[in-house]
């Protein structure tokens, strides 16, 4: 089967409600990182953070695609997922910072966020945990009947995993409900994705019957029209998709990493290719919002993801009595 | 009540096709499981009453179907997945350990996940050193999941029904060995509640804890022991998460000494965690050192000389308790 390129009819139906929307989402998540990022240089988070700057167009457009009762599951570099789901920024500050508010009691941090109210089943710290998860949801959906489908998100490195194999094998076998967005941002940790695979991973995934679709993943509208594409396919009983995005990740494997390992040519092209800025770019070519208003937009998100961040930074960690909580029921 | 005599596997079958009649979420999930009726023919007819969506056969790919079982789990199902030898949940440990086992702490309590793995352990047939290990302590060591253990078929079916009704991950050891033997199951429904152990057998000299199958063996040593006026008491630990420690405890306060005795191997293994148990809750009782059996640590091997030493046989038992019972207790105030 061969990956179908996808970049011209999404083009044409691109209102400014669903721009600014879409704009205003991936800002909100830039600013989140931005802060979360701060925080850590400031020595306020406890342990690892992975940052998602530079891949917002692939979590917003997916999560533009979604209806409320589709389910999803994200990776180690999560939060975008999380905030594009509508997760509660304060809550996920929360989480990330320890907190008792946040989404796990402070228990599981950033790599441990779990929400059902925006059918979350978490960011994960093992590459390509969530893909099992996912595949799991789409199993219910099949089995209950329910329309919802099921979205793993993961990187190029889990793509070396085996048991995510096991599951496109399984998702196309039984046709389940599953959207499986593979976000290529081409390192794994600190090496490039393609010193440590072999072949492309488009035909690894086509290798299973699947529907592959490679799309730009700094460009929000094609991930938002691939998406629809799946999510069509996934509620009409067509089965599984494969969703290739290319995509960079702007920080290192987590905050604090000095990239010594990366390119600085191809990573300046990279930026240049700044999803938010491309679209900004997009809308006010199209006559749809003009310069000041979208820079009045970023800064109004900013304002309340500071805000957000400082109400977090504001609740108690959790208290010692709690440690033995919620082992079992 | 009234009650059947039914082998240990039918037990099992019935708990899992009464569950599946009075729950449309719970689905049995694993491989062989289908037309075939399992390796060991334990969902024979299942999937001819249920069908191909609830009686899921899959590929042998245990970490994906486990994992995959989890994610079915926290979104409406109740999965029973079945491994086929105990020796192949291995290659799940990552989804049971890193995703299952923290799913409820890691979410304080918003996501459940109610999922059975069952796994079929033990020596016996000459499988060899991948097909006969028991790894019910591996589980045991990681919060978060329950692990349960039947020694005969009444618990096979009433742990099985109380395993799949539970929001937690359960861990449900099958020992090969039990599965044709036949024992009383009463009739109608029959649940027994996680984390109770039962005493089988009662005496005053001495008690033996045992674990799965090694309660049948420990039965018939104390059975055999009657005649040189040795009284055993029989504890049958049945869960060992969680673990009833207050009537193991009780046991031993009354009898004074202990063997713990178990399929698994013994180093860092349940009969040390158990003999520990004993030294901190009723060493004041003791009046000889906690004993322990166990299998030797060394891989399960394959041939008809050397497979019976690798689990501890009923003489092994037998002189183990005379050996206990040589010691004199000291008077106690």
């Amino acid at each position: 089967m061969r990956p179908e390129q996808n970049s011209v009819e999404h083009r044409n139906s691109l209102t400014a409600e669903l721009g600014l929307r879409l704009y205003g989402e991936m800002a909100r998540i830039r600013a989140f990182e931005e802060r979360v990022r701060q925080m850590s240089r400031a020595g306020l988070v406890p342990g690892l953070v992975h940052l998602y700057s530079g891949q917002e167009a692939v979590a917003v457009g997916v999560a533009a695609a979604l209806s409320r009762d589709d389910t999803i599951a994200s990776h180690h570099r999560g939060h975008g997922h999380c905030l594009a789901r509508g997760g509660d920024p304060v809550r996920l500050f929360a989480e990330i910072l320890g907190r008792e508010a946040g989404y796990g009691l402070g228990r599981g941090g950033s790599m441990h966020i779990v929400d059902p109210a925006t059918r979350n089943l978490g960011t994960n710290g093992i590459v390509g945990g969530g893909v099992p998860l996912a595949t799991g949801a789409a199993l219910t959906a099949r089995n209950l009947r329910q329309a919802w489908a099921a979205v793993a998100f993961f990187g190029d490195g889990a793509m070396n995993q085996g048991v995510v194999f096991e599951c496109l094998n399984m998702a196309a076998l039984w046709k389940l409900p599953a959207i499986y967005v593979c976000e290529n941002n081409h390192y794994g940790e600190f090496t490039r994705g393609d010193e440590v695979t072999a072949g492309t991973l488009s035909a690894r995934a086509a290798a299973f019957g699947m529907p592959v679709i490679e799309t730009d993943g700094m460009d929000v509208l094609a991930v938002l029209a691939a998406a629809r594409e799946a999510v069509a396919r996934a509620r009409s009983g067509g089965g599984p998709t494969f969703l290739l995005c290319d995509t960079w990740r702007f920080s290192g494997h987590h905050a604090g990493d000095a990239q010594s390992y990366k390119d600085k040519a191809e990573a300046e092209a990279w930026a240049a290719r700044d999803p938010i800025a491309a679209l900004g770019r997009r809308l006010v070519a199209d006559g749809l919002a003009d310069g000041a208003a979208l820079d009045t937009m970023r800064a109004e998100v900013e304002a309340g993801i500071a805000k957000a961040a400082e109400q977090a930074r504001a609740l108690p960690e959790p208290a010692p009595a709690t440690l033995e909580q919620h082992l079992h029921g | 009540m009234a009650e059947r005599h039914i082998t240990f596997r039918d037990a099992v079958l019935e708990a899992l096709a009464e569950e599946m009649r009075a729950d449309p979420a719970v689905v049995l999930i694993g491989e062989d499981i289908g037309a075939a009726g399992g390796v060991f023919l334990q969902t024979k007819g299942l999937f001819q009453e249920f069908g191909p969506q609830r009686v899921i056969d899959t590929p042998i790919s245990e970490s994906g179907i486990v994992g995959m079982a989890i994610g079915a789990a926290m979104t409406g199902l109740r999965p029973v997945v079945e491994i086929m030898f105990g020796d192949f949940i291995t290659l799940a440990m990552d989804q049971l350990v890193n995703q299952a086992a923290k799913v409820r702490y890691m979410s304080g309590g918003a996501y459940t996940v109610p999922l059975v793995v069952r796994t079929a352990i033990g020596v016996g047939g000459n499988l060899g050193p991948q097909h006969s290990q028991s790894f019910h302590a591996w589980a045991a060591h990681v919060p978060g999941l329950k692990v349960v253990m039947p020694s005969c078929p009444a618990d096979a079916k009433g742990l099985f029904k109380a395993a799949i009704r539970d929001d937690d991950p359960v861990v449900f050891f099958e020992s090969r060995s039990s599965y044709n033997a036949v024992g009383a199951v009463p009739d109608g429904e029959h649940i027994v509640p996680l984390g109770r152990a039962a005493v089988r057998r009662e005496g005053m000299d001495v008690t033996i804890i045992a674990v799965g199958a090694a309660v049948t063996t420990a039965l018939q040593a104390a059975d055999a022991l009657e005649g040189e006026g040795i009284s055993v008491e029989v504890v049958d630990v049945r869960s060992l998460v969680p673990l009833d420690a207050e009537a193991i405890v009780a046991s031993v306060r009354k009898t004074s000494r202990a063997l713990v005795l178990d399929h698994g191997h013994a180093r860092f293994g349940v009969t040390g965690e158990l003999a520990a148990t004993i030294a901190e809750q009723a060493f004041d009782h003791l009046d000889a050192p906690v004993a322990r059996l166990a299998a030797p640590d060394v891989p399960i091997p394959f041939g008809r000389s050397l497979e019976p030493l690798a689990q501890p046989g009923q003489e092994a038992i037998a002189a183990k308790l005379r050996a206990l019972l040589s010691r004199c207790g000291c008077p106690r105030p």
